[in-house]
């Protein structure tokens, strides 16, 4: 059956939902209510996260074939199945999306008050949505999962969120629904030429090159939404200053990865031909978002606005990476995507931590946080050398490794790559300062409490996990060494043959 | 002469008829024993719909075949469920006389004759007979300004659409020379369609579009759905709009499947107007009857999508949207009879403010429903639209597939708006508490509407069987 011996991805992929119902059948008081229902989301996740480990430990990285397959015939006179697996590239965003739910649950153990109830089902059945998204073998149960998604998304945006939560959630949802509908078009059409919509065997078929194009063009649509790209990224600012703490954690940290992730699973194997003709422009776009965003986030005056437009630097260096078909640009684009998953979800952490104390964002409202808070000032600092790829930080070795990628392809597309490191030094660094350093200007900060023990434990894993990247990387990329390269030379293969059959 | 063929239409009938006396001669109202008796005459016909033999009856006036068991079972739950939505409505509204029930099993009737119509003859009997009963239901608040408008609309209306049915099968019947759908198939793949049958068709598409309310034949629904009385709104939306449905893909895929070419353009126009207003028309709703009336008119044109590629594909696409159309229409319908506030029915989007703290488990179903109808997956809503979708593309209809897309996100748009007023805003004060019967409806068809991507393969072959008998 597969290395587990039981349906471990599908297990991985419903337990949350089998938990979420528990929640839904609890009744009670108020208080108890809210009580077990973090107590059951909250355990429901840590063995959801033991049992993803099983990948993490029994995983094989020499091989960039799918693991731990399952299927099921679904709809068999239409060549849809129930089809689950894990190669290298997709296995650690399975263990990141597990990682961050317990984490999530955690940070909004106190700050979330009101319906918790709810808050845990949207949180439980949104980690169920990632999982199986990440899992999916097959081409309509990912789309199922890539949109089932904005659901709790939407819900918890806009019923937790702050003052403008229902614009920045229809703002989310409608951006992201007119992206994937163009992406169902693309994979109806794909469905009607293959006849079947298993992955594995879309990555074999060849798709006539005039066909390639407008695929490309819907899949562009759709994940550019999502990662995001410049121009339409501007839901993403909106979503992230107005969702809560832990929603924006999950936003960062594992959905902007959706959309990197379509590029690597779909555009790239399925569509050579146009992937290569339209890397100059994903370049363009990646170049402009890294430049224009990093100075967009020096000039923001909200802590978790200027992080959401790190967020988008931070994926234009990955988009960038993607599309340089190098094995050090591919490399270094999904280390970037972990680490900014962890990093990113750290920093806004680190936001809602003064948030949840003080009710606020803004950064002329703080100052001197260091001399009342030192623990904390230690971590936002490490995250915040790890955001700005400091060397022995998370942050450093995907970025290296996609301007050395980059650098094999154009040099001045490094170069504009570069450009976003020297400014995320400035923007983090420059809010840094200003929050942690300079004089107590307002007496009130001065009753502040340094990090509980809850949030200390909610640290700890981000931090040690941070520190692991950046000094041994070894142990993550060996996980999708096999799968990149089988990637590229396949990427190579089909542009070279097509070259000596053409030209 | 095999008229046993016909025992589900003619078993209704009767038990109609015996129902109708029982109402009649004790002195006290019978609403209740009477709905009661109309529902379990309703499932009694259901299981004879699926007993039923093939072939045809009464000198080839009626068909049954796979496809007409399809759509009449499809018919007879949603008559039945929308029944079941009356019951304590109509009681508190002070409508529950017994006649109502009768109606509607009447005009069920008229549906399931429609569905099994071989001839423009019988076509035009089964819709009158369906028409006539819903003028009087949707008017059945005879006191009420607004029901009483709604019916008259309706019926003035109904009978223009009625009247140019019946010139076009005229029309037909005097270029082609018969009533008769085999023959009429027969003759026009001989000889040839003249332009007296293109017009001919073109006056009983119009009717036709009528019916199930597509533009530019839609001005009627908003006013009548939000004038007739909910329950009877739930009624329009479900089972006549799957009858008139079926009965245009029986007569479009059947005599004139020759003629694909003349009236897909017309379908095809009729379909982009439909998903354009359904989407744009909506956005700007207060009442939520009125809402629904601009999502089904938006639905009908996701299903015409289908219709308009004829292929088995498009067709079988248009089937299985019906299906899941019905079921989450039937469950949204029970959420709106549900709203009630302190004895007053209500009918405001707002009205539903903070529905998500005051009885979470009702705006858990609505939400599903109204996801479902965004056509967000899992849900139901979403295969109907994959379905339909599909067909387009395969058969190159780029246009018709973009329109829908766009019309999608922008329908979306207020679905979630309803998913905003009930999770986001603030309440407004609790609704009423509502009949078990109610809650049962809603569970029922929330479930279906859910878990629907566990079985879809049971509800596609069906549907395939379906079409499969009516491109025969």
């Amino acid at each position: 059956m597969n290395a587990a011996g039981f349906p471990l991805l599908s297990l991985i992929t419903f337990l949350p939902l089998a938990g979420a119902f528990v929640i839904l059948t609890i009744r009670g008081e108020e208080a108890v209510l809210a009580r077990n229902a973090r107590w059951t989301a909250l355990w429901t996740s840590l063995i959801n996260l033991a049992l993803s480990l099983i990948l993490w430990v029994r995983f094989d990285t020499a091989s960039a074939d799918f693991q731990f397959v399952e299927r099921l015939d679904w709809l068999p006179e239409f060549g849809v199945s129930y089809r689950m697996g894990v190669d290298g590239i997709s296995v650690l965003f399975v263990l990141l999306s597990t990682l961050l739910t317990p984490i999530c649950i955690a940070a909004s153990w106190e700050s979330v008050e009101s319906r918790v109830r709810e808050y845990m089902v949207a949180f439980l059945v949104l980690e169920s949505m990632m999982v199986g998204m990440f899992c999916a073998l097959d081409f309509v149960l990912f789309y199922i999962f890539f949109e089932a998604v904005l659901i709790p998304m939407f819900l918890i945006i806009g019923v937790w969120g702050g003052a403008r939560r229902v614009y920045a959630a229809f703002k989310f949802f409608l951006y992201t629904l007119a992206g994937s509908l163009l992406m169902l078009l693309a994979l109806l059409a794909m469905w009607f030429h293959a006849g079947t919509t298993d992955i594995p065997t879309l990555m074999e078929t060849a798709f006539p090159r005039g066909m390639q194009y407008w695929l490309f063009i819907a899949f562009f649509v759709s994940f550019a939404v999502k990662v995001p790209m410049w121009p339409v990224h501007t839901w993403l600012p909106d979503a992230h200053v107005e969702a809560p703490t832990a929603g924006s954690v999950i936003l960062a940290g594992v959905l902007l990865k959706m959309g990197a992730y379509g590029f690597l699973r779909f555009s790239l194997p399925m569509l050579p031909f146009a992937s290569q003709d339209f890397a100059p422009l994903i370049f363009a776009l990646s170049v402009v978002a890294v430049v224009y965003t990093s100075l967009v986030a020096l000039a923001q005056e909200d802590m978790k606005k200027l992080i959401a437009y790190s967020s988008v630097a931070h994926m234009g260096i990955v988009t960038l990476g993607i599309f340089t078909f190098t094995h050090q640009g591919l490399s270094g684009a999904l280390f970037t995507m972990l680490s900014h998953g962890i990093v990113s979800g750290a920093l806004f952490l680190c936001v809602g931590v003064l948030y949840d104390r003080v009710h606020s964002r803004e950064i002329l409202r703080y100052g001197g946080v260091a001399k009342i808070m030192p623990a904390y000032a230690v971590v936002f600092m490490l995250f915040t050398m790890a955001s700005v790829a400091l060397p022995g930080t998370a942050g450093f070795p995907g970025e290296l490794l996609v301007i050395v990628g980059a650098f094999q392809v154009n040099p001045w597309v490094a170069l504009g790559g570069a450009m976003g490191m020297i400014l995320g030094a400035a923007y983090m660094l420059y809010l840094y300062r200003r929050v942690i350093f300079g004089k107590i200007t307002r007496e009130d900060l001065r009753a502040l409490l340094d990090l509980s023990p809850r949030e200390m434990a909610v640290f700890a894993p981000l931090v040690l996990l941070t520190l692991w990247m950046g000094v041994y990387p070894t142990s993550f990329i060996s996980f999708f060494e096999a799968s990149v390269a089988a990637l590229v030379s396949r990427h190579e293969a089909a542009i070279g043959a097509a070259r000596l059959a053409g030209m | 002469m095999n008229w046993t063929l016909a025992l589900p239409e003619i078993a209704l009938a009767l038990a109609g008829l015996v129902i109708l006396l029982v109402g009649v001669v004790p002195k006290r109202e019978t609403f209740f024993p009477v709905s009661m008796g109309v529902i379990g005459a309703l499932v009694i016909a259901a299981v004879l719909v699926l007993g039923q033999g093939e072939g045809t009856a009464f000198v080839g006036q009626y068909v049954s075949d796979a496809f007409s068991r399809f759509a009449k079972v499809l018919i007879l739950l949603g008559a039945a469920l929308t029944l079941l939505l009356s019951l304590d409505w109509n009681v508190k509204q002070g409508l529950g006389r017994f006649e109502y029930a009768v109606l509607m099993l009447f005009s069920t009737v008229g549906m399931m004759v429609m569905v099994s119509a071989n001839d423009l003859m019988t076509l035009y009997v089964g819709l009158e007979l369906l028409s006539l009963s819903l003028y009087v239901i949707a008017a059945f608040d005879r006191d009420n300004a607004r029901s009483a408008e709604a019916g008259l609309k309706y019926f003035v209306l109904g009978a223009l659409a009625s009247g140019l049915l019946l010139y076009g099968a005229s029309l037909v019947y005097g270029f082609a020379g018969t009533t008769n759908f085999d023959r009429l198939a027969d003759a026009l793949s001989m000889g040839g369609a003249g332009t007296g049958v293109v017009v001919g068709l073109v006056f009983v598409l119009a009717g036709l579009a009528f019916k199930i309310s597509a533009v530019p034949f839609h001005m009627w629904t908003p006013d009548v759905y939000e004038g007739a009385p909910t329950p009877v709104t739930a009624f329009f939306a479900t089972a006549p709009k799957v009858a008139a449905i079926a009965l245009l893909m029986r007569v479009l895929a059947g005599p004139f499947g020759d003629l694909a070419a003349q009236w897909g353009q017309v379908i095809w126009v009729c379909s982009v107007g439909s998903m354009i207003l359904g989407a744009f028309a909506a956005l700007g709703q207060r009442n939520i009857k009125r809402l629904m009336a601009y999502s089904s008119i938006g639905h009908v044109g996701y299903a015409l999508m289908g219709l308009t590629v004829a292929d088995e594909t498009g067709l079988r696409g248009v089937l299985v949207y019906m299906a899941i159309y019905v079921v989450m229409n039937i469950g949204t319908f029970a959420v709106l009879v549900a709203m009630r506030r302190n004895g007053r029915a209500l009918e405001g989007i707002d009205d539903l403010a903070g529905l998500g703290r005051t009885d979470p488990g009702m705006a858990l179903w609505m939400a599903i429903f109204m996801f479902s109808m965004a056509g967000i997956p899992p849900l139901a809503g979403f295969f109907g639209k994959l379905y339909v979708f599909l067909a387009a593309v395969q058969a190159g209809y780029w246009v018709l597939a973009a329109v829908g897309v766009v019309t999608s996100v922008v329908a979306s748009f207020y679905y979630l708006r309803i998913v905003k007023v009930m999770y986001f805003d603030a309440p407004e004060g609790a609704l009423d508490a509502r009949p078990a019967g109610l809650t049962v409806v809603m569970a029922a068809s929330g479930l279906a509407t859910l878990l629907f991507f566990l079985f879809p393969a049971a509800v596609i072959q069906a549907a395939q069987v379906a079409v499969s008998a009516l491109a025969g």
